[in-house]
């Protein structure tokens, strides 16, 4: 491989740093504590009209052990099914050539514009960045993607990327960069949605190639399973010629009635909803209704190497619901941005630092450290990873692979800030105060020491020094 | 270099050198409940989709004063006695265009299977519900389920269903949650979703 894995996104400062950062944004906060406390609630009235969630839990857990036990198996299987079906399998072992892959087939149409629907994993790989430069323009369609796309902006959550926009935002965001944006726009949700339709309607129309993900594929029908709330993503999976699915290679379940489990698990823990509006499931080409071509990329970018892990593999049971963000007290304060990568909040700690599978990469093993151990997750957590286990590990792991460096121990230091809400209050004050004193989050004029060195020319905030003085402050 | 395929399942199968044990399943969740018509009419309702009960001889009528005057796209194999006077009928054969689609004022359809539990309505291309797209680009749906395709949980709906086919499940109008993390109706799906149930 060699090159570098875009889960996590390039010059991203480490956790603590980040995180401070995000600490002083405090517009940041309300919106996340407003939409994250509203979903909670929701979300666990959702699961305790359900007497068997234990039940369904376990066996969410058992039926991802037992893919990942006989991977190999399952794939093979999926890709006969697929195939027997009209469609057309890829493997992919890194994000490079995933996107190639996906590249040469839009170009193979003769199509230079693609919609597509959410997905995480293409977001993994930065396959829009990765057409842009082959000239080909990637069309996001789910909101709040469109939002993130519209704003210039990153995704911050894995179900709802623009969390951390709230309404009037947006309607700002829609004002400045639709060209068709309707007049006088409020910023009432259902005035929003409807900008949105109109503004994609024709696209959809005229789309001759879509990009999807797969949220299940079944290994012995050879079906992908997609659920949305929109219609967006029907529409993607049903106008276009030809559709192109990128999926990890952990999507699996073995057979159709497996899904029962999983149907019933993720639109609890996600939106909180009995179920989503729209689930799509198709396998290979049907004629005469929808796509007449068919791709499946198989995707491994880091999954092998975290299969290889007894207790990290755990993280890829994980079905990208999003409840332990919803819930993680870390994730709520920070904003998923300070994780520096598409995968943020507890799963993201976890998730990240394994596909990127690099202990030199400083950022990405500041994860395990972004968490005070308190366990929502797990709890939260539709197919029981253990999500403070495997925390603890890559932290070891973590250390173990680069000694008591400086930034092992500024790492230890935000573990312990984030393991107090006392200690995490003080933080959170200081970080307002280094607002206070820094414009667009430079800093103009330091008191004290830094003083002579500042009034000759602006100066970034100074990650580590003023980490350590936290530190000092903190633990002195 | 091997190509991609050999390599990733050679770095699968090293990755599980200590193969893990074979793992049991357990399937003590509920596969079946007690799921009747006024629970699943219930549910339907609590996405904010119009439900309507009648029995099979006020079906007609029930059609005519919901569809009367307006151009309704309908799958080729609709029930005839479905194609009620005062509607103005797309049928879809030969097929519809988009733009056809696009610019019509609904669509009326059968479905294959129910969920009383989830309050939602599964399409799979069959009899009375044609291709994925007429129920996608219309604004309005109106589906009729008979009070025999409703199951009570989803692994009873998953069982009568036949996985190969191009299946559609439908909860509800088409929504968001994107804004806000709150639910709203109407995006780029049918915005307005109506169920008649058919007591047998
Ligand atoms: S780790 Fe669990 S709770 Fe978090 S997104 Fe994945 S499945 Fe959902």
């Amino acid at each position: 491989m060699g090159t570098r894995n875009p889960v996590t996104w390039l010059g991203s400062p480490k956790f603590p740093d980040a995180a401070r950062t995000a600490l002083a944004n405090t517009q940041l906060r309300s919106n996340l504590r407003k939409a994250t406390g509203t979903i909670r609630g929701r979300r666990a009235a959702a699961v305790d009209e359900m007497p068997d969630w234990e039940d369904l839990r376990l066996a969410g857990e058992a039926l991802k052990d037992e893919v990942l036990a006989n991977l190999d198996v399952y794939l093979e299987r999926l890709e006969k099914s697929v195939t027997e079906r009209g469609g057309v399998v890829h493997w992919a072992r890194d994000a490079a050539e995933a996107n190639e892959i996906v590249l040469r087939l839009v170009r193979e149409t003769g199509s230079d514009e693609v919609v597509k629907v959410k997905s995480m994993a293409t977001a993994e790989i930065g396959l829009n960045e990765a057409l842009e430069a082959g000239g080909v323009t990637a069309i996001e369609t789910d909101l709040a993607e469109l939002i993130v796309q519209l704003g210039n902006d990153r995704p911050s959550h894995i179900l709802v990327p623009a969390i951390h926009r709230n309404r009037s935002e947006i309607r700002e965001i829609f004002r400045r960069e639709m060209p068709d944006v309707p007049e006088g726009l409020t910023d009432e949700p259902r005035d929003l949605a409807e900008a949105a339709r109109a503004h994609l309607r024709r696209k959809f129309l005229s789309a001759k190639v879509a990009v999807s993900g797969a949220n299940f594929a079944v290994a012995d029908t050879g079906s992908i399973v997609v659920l949305e709330s929109e219609g967006n993503g029907r529409m993607c999976l049903t106008l276009p010629e030809t559709l192109i699915t990128v999926m990890g290679i952990e999507k699996l379940v073995p057979t159709w009635s497996d899904l029962e489990v999983f149907l019933q698990l993720l639109p609890r823990s996600s939106t909180a909803e009995r179920m989503n509006p729209y689930t799509s499931v198709w396998t290979g080409v049907t004629p005469g209704d929808g796509p007449q071509a068919f791709h499946l990329v198989l995707l491994d970018n880091g999954r092998t190497s975290t299969l290889a892990d007894e207790v990290g593999r755990q993280a890829l049971r994980c079905i990208r619901c999003s409840a332990c963000l919803n819930v993680c007290p870390v994730y709520e304060r920070t904003g998923g941005e300070s994780y520096g990568s598409v995968y943020p909040g507890p799963i993201g700690a976890i998730l990240t630092p394994q596909l990127v599978d690099d202990p030199h990469d400083k950022q990405a093993a500041s994860l395990p450290f972004a968490s005070s151990l308190c366990g929502a997750c797990y709890e939260v957590c539709p197919v029981r990873i253990n999500i403070p286990e495997v925390l603890t590990h890559l932290r070891a792991r973590s250390v173990t692979a680069r000694g008591r460096s400086p930034e092992s121990i500024a790492m230890a230091a935000a573990a312990w800030v984030f393991s107090s809400p006392s200690r995490y209050e003080r933080a959170q004050k200081l970080a307002t105060f280094a607002k206070l004193i820094s414009r667009n989050g430079r800093i103009t004029r330091l008191p004290g020491p830094g003083a002579a060195w500042t009034s000759s020319r602006d100066a970034p905030v100074p990650a580590k020094q003023s980490f350590r003085a936290w530190w000092k402050e903190n633990r002195g | 270099m091997a190509d991609a395929r050999t390599e990733v399942l050679a770095r699968i199968r090293k990755a599980l050198g200590d193969r893990p044990s074979p793992v049991v399943v357990p399937r003590e969740y509920h596969r079946t409940g007690p799921g009747s018509l006024d629970l699943f009419a219930e549910r339907v309702a609590d996405y904010r989709a119009t439900v309507h009960q009648v029995a099979p001889d006020g079906l007609v009528d029930l059609i005519t004063s919901l569809l009367a005057g307006r151009r309704i796209v309908a799958p080729a194999d609709l029930p005839p006695d479905w194609l009620v006077d005062q509607v103005t009928w797309l049928t879809d054969s030969p097929p519809l265009t988009v733009e056809d689609l696009d610019g019509s004022d609904g669509v009326l359809t059968g479905c294959a299977v129910a969920i009383a539990d989830t309050g939602t309505i599964v399409l799979d291309a069959g009899v009375a519900q044609g291709r994925r797209v007429l129920t996608l680009l219309p604004d309005y749906h109106l589906c009729v389920v008979r009070a025999s395709q409703v199951a009570a949980t989803v692994p009873e709906a998953l069982a009568r269903l036949d996985a190969v086919r191009p299946l559609t499940f439908i909860s509800g109008p088409s929504a968001t949650s994107d804004i806000e993390l709150s639910r709203v109706e109407g995006v780029h799906g049918p915005r307005t979703l109506e169920v008649v149930i058919l007591r047998d």
